[in-house]
């Protein structure tokens, strides 16, 4: 009698197992090794919520184990759930009907678990019923999902903005919101972009008015939103009439009423299972987030580092992925007698794709360590007013610190994403091209991550001051302070690396004319990078032969780019400047 | 007013990803190299109870296993899916169980439990394969049983009543029974929640405690204790009143004689009608070709 054996039946390749964290042995050799006591102790404050809720950690131990448990889960769900469904949400993308956003059945599907999960209060205090996860926990998580699927973008939204409005909302408007966000009941939006206010966002026109009665509405139109279909969206909008530029600008906390249209859904290169919406507002109701005048400068300022530091593990994500795909090709496929994975070309490539990779990810673990750090400091100010003062010199450094590795990891890891799915899809050849493989999704979907939440040219807009004004060496010289006897010699040349560096920076102030370092502010950003994922390598490396050897290969590889940039900069005669006029005309 | 549900289930070996190694010379089964998972088809029935328990405010989800200490893994995954009370019923006196002895000291420690409405079983465990032991347990216990059920159509909390799915050859029928009531699950209409990370970390560290006093449910109301290190429940021999004779080795009557690898090839299938009749004459026509005898 084996009429009823349905247990055996594949479904989908699913219940193969995977784990997308445990099968990551980089991710797995950071969770052990990083440093992140002090932000456990800052998070958690004398563990004062293990009396409350049992689900609270009782000790740092606790606590890590905690994260491990959570990311396993995560990996889990992405591995053997959301990654077999995503060349199928890819093909089904988003629709608009009645005016209604519908999303791929996949992707709905992995929502529903992650709701049930009760994942997606990731970051949010406990009593929102959140678990209250740090950033860098996150940006492992965001890692993880967008490994599976690049598109898969609600759970990182949801604690951005769910994260923005813990800060600066009132306490009504949390409890209003935060729980139904907590329990993924409810999807969400940030609202910033319109069609004449992209990069610059203090174009922004959409009008907020107030009534008699002191209620705000919202008229006018917004493009390219991310899930603009969400009940509740933060929402830029100008609420000083006649003001024109950021100080006019107000935030405001949106939820979904018939006041407001999806007017369409745009056609995109990737991310196809992330509904892009145009919406139009007329006559919205909503209430006003914080204070007036603040809306750009501060938290929209706020919710896009937030969203950055996510961006970058989106990113870092994709090229996992694709770099898994070429290194099994690779592997396994066979000309002139052997694996093409054996031909020096090849493997420069995969080398390469990997260190780049590892780069990203040990460079977005500092900075998230750096936001946690500034987060953490921020709430033990606001919780003991009266040791303000202890708290304010950390709190300054590690202000600073964030505001300059937050654009500096979000262009890296964008970048090397981008060339990370160019070079797999070089590696599987003609096949890469074809849609049967995944790597031209990973291409496609790579490309938007280095343009949203602001291009790369913008987070070197973002970074250049830190660079230039010193924070950059002030990190430089506290790593030095850190023990590098295990790799003397790697030591050493990085230090030759960093002479070359500060010379430019020197060089760069003595050039006259504001345009100078404008121009090669890319360049002076990208030396920089390079240099703090170099330190950061030989701090890893002091845990791991590997990874002093990957240290090894991408000092080798930086030495002659910083020098490259430093000739180009302090001896060329910057001609591109005084000539691109007459050249493109 | 809630459901009172019980579930059992059982940790099976992961007959889905075997290795080379996974059988012994012997023919039987390695299972110190095959990893211990969930059976399958329980965490349906699992699904099944807990979506009762959501559609019925009060309702509490019992689990039961029989089984080796490392059994406490699919009761602490129970936890983390949702459940309010799991026990372990585990003994050297149990060993070496068939699914007589395994259905007897199941009963005993349901009626334990006390009151219940529902007994959920998955159809069968994907070791052994018999699919004996949730019919045979609701014998035991004296009460209806439906088995093969894709899905619950209605439960009347009020006449004590439930409608039920079964699947059956080449379709459905719909049963109507009174509680109490055993069910077998198939994996049809419960696809299993995932574990909820809340629960996960609040029963990450439960471990097996004796609780000779017997079944205490007062750590249900004071879960801000941090009760859950010892939420789960051990139950031995004695602890759910079993005849030792009954149990184990000495209650089982089946006795493994030999293991041979069979390898099947498909030929005419033969369909029997489920009728006194055509039952009858084809156990008949099995003794007379002594396929069985």
């Amino acid at each position: 009698m084996t009429l009823f054996r349905s247990s055996s039946k594949p479904s989908r390749q699913r219940g193969s197992m995977e784990n997308f964290l445990l099968d990551n042995e980089d991710i797995l050799f950071h969770l052990e090794n990083m440093d992140i006591d002090r932000i456990i102790t800052q998070k958690e404050d004398k563990f004062r919520d293990a009396k409350r809720y049992p689900y609270a950690p009782v000790d740092i131990a606790d606590a890590r184990d905690s994260y491990n448990k959570v990311l396993s889960i995560i990996g889990e769900i992405s591995g053997d759930t959301l990654a077999p469904l995503a060349a199928e949400i890819d093909e089904e993308g988003v629709e608009l009907i009645n005016g209604e956003v519908k999303y791929a059945k996949g992707t709905k599907e992995v929502l529903d678990i992650f709701a049930k999960a009760d994942l997606m209060g990731f970051s949010l205090p406990r009593k929102y019923n959140g678990l209250n996860f740090p950033a860098i926990m996150l940006s492992v998580a965001a890692e993880i999902v967008s490994r599976a699927d690049g598109s898969f973008l609600n759970f990182g939204l949801q604690q951005d903005i769910g994260e923005t409005l813990n800060k600066f909302g009132s306490d009504k408007q949390k409890q209003e919101v935060l729980p139904q966000l907590a329990s993924g009941e409810i999807g969400c939006a940030m609202i910033l972009t319109e069609p004449d206010a992209g990069s610059d966002l203090q174009a922004v026109n959409l009008r907020a008015h107030q009534s008699a009665s002191g209620q705000w509405f919202l008229n006018g139109v917004k493009r390219f939103i991310t899930n603009g279909n969400g009940e509740i969206s933060l929402v830029l909008a100008r609420s000083e009439e006649g003001q024109t530029g950021a100080r006019g600008l107000s935030f405001f906390l949106y939820r979904r009423d018939e006041h407001m249209k999806i007017r369409r859904l745009e056609h995109k290169l990737g991310i196809h299972g992330s509904p892009t919406c145009e919406l139009q507002f007329n006559n919205a109701p909503v209430v006003l987030v914080g204070e007036r005048k603040r809306g750009l400068s501060k938290y929209t300022m706020w919710l896009m580092n937030s969203a950055r530091l996510g961006i970058a593990g989106q990113a870092l994500g994709i090229a996992e992925s694709a770099y898994r795909e070429a290194d099994k090709y690779a592997s396994e496929r066979i000309q002139f007698g052997k694996s093409v994975r054996e031909f020096p070309a090849v493997y420069e490539m995969l080398t390469e794709m990997k260190i780049s990779i590892e780069a990203g990810r040990t460079l977005l673990y500092e900075t998230a360590r750096f936001v946690d750090m500034k987060e953490g400091l921020e709430e033990m100010q606001e919780r003991y007013p009266d040791r303000k003062a202890e708290f304010k010199t950390d709190l300054k450094r590690y202000s600073r610190l964030s505001n300059l590795f937050t654009p500096i990891v979000k262009a890296y890891n964008t970048e090397m994403a981008n060339k990370v799915t160019y070079d797999a899809i070089q590696i599987h050849g003609g096949t890469g091209y074809m849609q049967e493989f995944g790597v031209e999704r990973h291409y496609r979907d790579a490309r938007i991550t280095n343009i949203y939440e602001g291009t790369t040219q913008l987070q070197v807009v973002a970074a250049i001051g830190g660079v230039t004004s010193g924070t950059v060496i002030s990190i430089m010289d506290e790593y030095e302070s850190e023990d590098f006897s295990h790799a003397e010699n790697l030591h050493k040349e990085l230090l030759k690396a960093r002479h070359d560096f500060e010379k430019t920076l020197v060089g760069v102030k003595d050039v006259e004319g504001p345009d100078f370092v404008t121009y090669h502010a890319r360049r002076l950003v990208e030396m920089a990078t390079d240099l703090i994922i170099a330190y950061l390598m030989l701090r890893d490396a002091a845990h791991s032969d590997r990874k002093k050897k990957v240290a090894e290969i991408f000092i080798e590889k930086m030495l002659p780019r910083v020098k490259m940039s430093a000739s180009f900069i302090l001896e060329g005669k910057a001609s591109l400047l005084a000539n691109y006029k007459e050249v493109i005309g | 007013m809630g459901l009172n549900l019980i579930v059992l289930v059982k940790q099976v070996p992961d007959t889905q990803n075997v290795g080379g190694d996974a059988m012994k010379e012997d023919g039987t089964v390695n299972r110190a190299v095959l990893p211990a998972i969930f059976n399958p088809e329980d965490l349906h029935a699992l699904e099944a109870a807990l979506v009762l328990k959501d559609e019925n405010p009060g309702s509490k989800v019992h689990i039961i296993t029989m089984g080796p200490p490392s059994a406490v893994q699919v009761l602490k995954d129970s936890l983390y899916r949702g459940a309010d009370f799991v026990a372990l019923i585990s003994d050297r006196k149990f060993a070496g169980a068939d699914t007589l002895a395994t259905s007897y000291a199941l009963k005993c420690a349901i009626e334990k439990v006390g009151d219940y409405d529902i007994v959920f079983c998955g159809r069968q465990a994907i070791d052994g394969d018999t699919a004996q032991v949730g019919p045979q347990t609701a014998e035991k216990l004296g009460i209806n049983q439906i088995t093969n059920v894709s899905k619950i159509e209605n439960i009347d909390i009020k006449k004590k009543e439930i409608e039920a799915r079964r699947s059956i050859e080449g379709g459905y029928e719909i049963i109507k029974a009174p509680f109490p009531i055993l069910l077998t699950v198939t994996d049809e209409g419960y696809p299993p929640r995932p574990p909820s990370v809340i629960r996960v970390m609040t029963y990450k560290n439960a471990s097996a405690e004796m609780t000779e006093a017997g079944y205490d449910e007062s750590y249900i109301d004071s879960s801000i204790d941090r009760i859950s290190e010892t939420a789960i429940n051990l139950w031995d021999i004695n602890a759910i009143n079993a005849d030792v004779e009954s149990c184990g080795l000495a209650g089982s009557p089946t006795k493994v004689k030999e293991i041979e690898s069979i390898i099947l090839k498909s030929e005419d299938i033969k369909m029997v009608e489920n009728t006194e009749d055509s039952i009858s004459g084809m156990v008949h026509e099995l003794i007379s070709d002594h396929t069985l005898g």
